[in-house]
């Protein structure tokens, strides 16, 4: 049979009807096998996330009792509790993030509404981009050296600075990806209407997306909440109880670590605690900030 | 307010125009302040780590001494133990990622989507520390008792790989590093993965479909060619969040400053190191300065991986 | 056949329609795919009502309807490919060959084998021409490497592209102008060697010079493949079709030879759609 004519006839029904129905089959059968395979990696995925919840419930809930609120950190075997890791995670958290996020905001509205295309702005969205990403016991390092080291010691403020330097990132891609959102067409109207642009970012645009940029403060506030490693070589940790910021300060997290880390099987029940606390919280953030999303958009 | 309502148009312009120019200024110089926050973190450990540069030159890198006692410190071993926890991090998560990517989008139920989706994500939301005590605590054990023997018995004899899976079960070590890595990192791929799947039209897929493929025909022979750049992108940002991972590795990577050729033997990272000397350094030390340069080649590192997978991603961006 | 035999003995010839030529030849062949009382829904929503249709052997149906008539869901019936999107069935039969091919009981790889379609955009995989064309192939057949070499060849010369592109087949079908990669996604479709051809407006997106090889190459095409076309054109409908349906609200309005719909239409709603009054 010639092929190479234009005027070639069809081949007709397929003689290889055999052959099409077993290729077929192994076809059908390298599906399944796939098909079965991605679920079972879901299912991984799945199973791996229960038993980190599960063994948090199991072994955090025993030690879970009122004195962990009531009680500071104390030596192995007195009785102590949690509470000025708590106030002191709250106070960095809170700081941090209140600090972070009005520079975020202008960031990502300098991005949005300022800097679509120009170099400026795309060195800025890059560098947000890499401080996203980038290690955070990097960011601890820098505080350290900037605030620690010339100011004769670790603090809560130093804690707080480099909580606030993750913050920013976070708020910037979440304002300008809600900022994008907005319609050109409200933007003309309000301009329309004579007022001038920061009044319309101000009070339309920022209005508009605040549902989503409250997305973002909450994914940011749960992130901060939840980190170690840049408290180590800033608020450091303090067994006593203090809400001095200019003094080390301590943290749940830090605290987790070096209770986890030690001999002493109370201080690793109170570690188990507060891990539960921590991821309670913060996975409770998480699902408010998803909800809140949803339900705006 | 009464001036101001009498001569409305001619106040509101001139303040206006004032107050566009000093909101501008300010949202330019918030986004000036992010560079100069990045340009002073490279500078200040570059500078914070050049007496160890100064005094070990560019063996630092290649080095694997770390000796307080001496005095001297390298980088070796710790580069080393970065480098292989997180590529086999990569190797270990990619895989379940597609899974995970590929059933979201294409074999669950509508109804399944938005649970699971969100179920994977917050696995990404598990504080690192979390990870450490569940990975000491939990996996490691398991790995000590069960994972590890059995590996050790039956790959630990195999041609060519079986060296990697010899020696002693001890729990912790690279290999359950990088599984914990792993874990953390593949909330990362996944949604990528998912995100970039979920961009190929669907006539694309329709015409796949159309010749009679099957949906892994499809995946694999339209989706995966469509999407292959931002894949890649997607798993590079897996692997910049892993090298430089801290507390969930220090935990479980039993903490040896030795090179072992088995993954199941200890060894650090550059980030675990960082966690656990600091606190035992002197300012002004030479071991200080060991540990910030340390954080300069950690941030190269991830830097390099970083831009490389924004710069993948971002043609995903345009499109 | 029932509508189609009905038909066959209206008068015939070349008749002017609204300034263009329609088909001359009524004479319709027997049904090769037979639509019988066809229902279908999305969800609660019933589209399709109670269709009867029959595509005639080795000719071209046309289809046509304002927006949301039904036309493309039907078409999208006769590979199944509905059955990608939850919530959508559909209920009767559709005969090929002598199966109901939206039964479960007839493999949906195979029937697409057998049914192929060409869409309203051009969709080159982002591979290579050798390999999109392969690609088809390689799912039902195993081909040694020179058979494979002439069923691409026999392919792209039947969709009138060989000469364009035999001397660039490594290179990427992206680099194709769109309408190349209609008329590739066309040579895609028959490599697969299928007896029914559903085009989805193949020509929406393309420019007029484009489109006219499109309906050239459905011309010569409808030698070897039963054809069916959904076209918002009713000047590509009268140039392509040997026979046209008309289709309004989910329901099958009037169908018949291409000459007769357009200049003798029985139904008062056809009359008005072809003479523009809405759509």
């Amino acid at each position: 049979m010639s092929l190479s004519l234009s005027s070639m006839p069809h081949p007709g029904p397929r003689k290889d009807a055999a052959m099409a129905a077993r290729l077929g089959a192994s076809r059908k059968r390298a599906d399944i096998i796939i098909r079965t395979l991605c679920i079972a990696a879901t299912v991984i995925g799945l199973v791996l996330l229960a038993s980190i919840l599960i063994t948090l419930f199991y072994r955090g809930f025993d030690a879970l009792s009122l004195r962990v609120f009531t009680h500071i950190t104390a030596p192995p075997g007195s009785e102590g509790g949690l509470l000025n890791a708590i106030v002191g995670s709250l106070i960095q958290s809170v700081i941090g993030t209140a600090i972070g996020t009005p520079i975020g905001m202008l960031v990502g509205t300098y991005l949005a509404e300022y800097a679509k295309d120009s170099w400026l702005g795309n060195a800025v969205r890059f560098v947000s981009d890499i401080l996203l990403s980038a290690p955070s016991i990097l960011i601890g390092l820098f505080v350290y050296q900037i605030l620690v080291l010339p100011f004769g010691g670790f603090s809560g403020w130093a804690g707080i600075a480099a909580l606030a330097i993750i913050v920013i990132p976070i708020v910037v891609r979440t304002t300008e990806d809600m900022l994008q959102l907005i319609p050109n067409t409200l933007r003309e109207a309000v301009v329309g209407l004579g007022a001038p642009k920061w009044k319309m970012i101000v009070l339309v645009c920022w209005r508009s997306a605040i549902a989503g940029i409250m997305t973002g403060i909450l994914l940011a506030v749960a992130r901060v909440a939840g980190e170690t490693a840049p408290l180590l070589f800033t608020s450091l940790g303090n067994n006593a109880w203090s809400t001095d910021l200019s003094k080390p300060m301590s943290s749940l997290p830090v605290t987790i670590y070096s209770f986890a880390g030690s001999p002493f099987e109370d201080w690793i029940a109170l570690a188990w605690a507060g891990a539960l606390l921590i991821t309670l919280g913060v996975l409770s953030l998480n699902i408010l900030a998803r909800t809140l999303l949803r339900s705006r958009t | 307010m009464a001036s101001e309502s009498v001569m409305p148009i001619k106040a509101t312009r001139r303040s206006s125009g004032l107050g566009d120019k000093v909101f501008a200024l300010i949202c330019q110089a918030a986004g000036i302040l992010v560079l100069i926050l990045l340009g002073a973190l490279i500078i200040e450990l570059f500078i914070a780590g050049l007496p160890a540069f100064r005094a070990f030159g560019i063996a630092f890198v290649t080095s694997t001494e770390w000796d307080p006692v001496q005095e001297l410190f390298g980088a070796g071993v710790s580069i080393y133990g970065t480098i292989v926890t997180a590529v086999l991090a990569i190797v270990l998560a990619v895989p379940l990622a597609f899974g995970v990517a590929f059933f979201l989008t294409e074999l669950a139920p509508p109804w399944m989507r938005r649970p699971v989706g969100t179920a994977v994500e917050l696995l990404a939301a598990v504080p690192s520390i979390i990870y450490g005590m569940w990975g000491f605590f939990v996996i490691a054990p398991a790995f000590a008792q069960n994972v590890q023997p059995w590996i050790i018995d039956n790959i630990g004899e195999w041609p060519v790989i079986g060296f990697l899976f010899q020696g002693a079960p001890f729990g912790t070590g690279l290999f359950t590093a990088a599984f914990i890595l792993a874990i953390m990192v593949l909330p990362f791929i996944a949604a990528t993965m998912r995100d970039v799947f979920e961009q190929v039209p669907p006539v694309f897929k329709e015409s796949a479909y159309g010749l009679g493929a099957t949906t892994w025909e499809v995946m694999k022979g339209v989706v995966i060619p469509y999407t292959r750049v931002s894949v890649v992108g997607g798993i590079m940002l897996g692997l910049g969040r892993a090298l430089g991972e801290t507390m969930a590795v220090t935990f479980v990577i039993g903490n040896a400053n030795r090179i072992s050729t088995s993954l199941f033997g200890p060894g650090n990272t550059i980030a675990s190191l960082v966690a656990l000397e600091f606190g035992e350094s002197e300012i002004g030390s030479l071991k200080l300065s060991s540990l910030l340069a340390l954080g300069f080649i950690l941030f190269l590192l991830s830097f390099v991986v970083l831009a490389t997978s924004r710069y993948l991603l971002r043609s995903r961006l345009k499109a | 056949m029932s509508l189609s035999t009905e038909t066959q003995n209206q008068p015939t010839g070349s008749k002017s329609f609204g300034g263009m030529q329609a088909r001359s030849e009524a004479a319709l062949n027997d049904a090769r795919v037979a639509i019988r009382n066809l229902d279908f829904f999305y969800g609660d929503n019933r589209a399709l009502k109670g269709i009867n249709l029959d595509l005639p052997d080795r000719q071209v149906t046309g289809m046509i309807g304002p927006s949301g008539c039904g036309k493309s869901t039907l078409l999208r019936i006769l590979n199944r490919m509905y059955s990608l999107y939850p919530g959508q069935r559909a209920t009767g039969e559709v005969l090929l060959d002598g199966q109901n091919i939206i039964s479960d009981a007839v493999g949906v790889n195979e029937l697409r084998a057998k049914v192929g379609m060409v869409f309203q955009k051009p969709t080159p995989f982002p591979m290579t021409i050798y390999d999109n064309i392969a690609f088809g192939i390689k799912l039902h057949e195993k081909l040694s490497k020179s058979e494979m070499g002439e069923r691409i060849e026999w392919a792209l010369t039947r969709a009138a592209l060989w000469n364009e592109v035999k001397d660039r087949l490594d290179k990427s079908a992206l680099g194709l102008s769109g309408g190349q990669q209609q008329r590739l996604c066309i040579a895609r479709t028959i490599a697969v060697r299928p007896e029914v051809i559903l085009f989805d407006e193949p020509t929406s997106a393309l420019d007029p010079i484009s489109t006219l090889k499109i309906e050239e190459l459905i011309d010569e095409l409808k030698r070897d493949f039963t054809i069916a076309i959904v076209t918002h054109n009713m000047q590509q409908a009268a140039r392509c079709a040997d026979q046209v349906a008309f289709f309004y609200l989910g329901e099958l309005i009037e169908v018949a030879p291409a000459a007769q719909l357009f200049t003798a239409p029985k139904h008062p709603k056809t009359q008005e759609y072809i003479t523009g009054r809405f759509g």
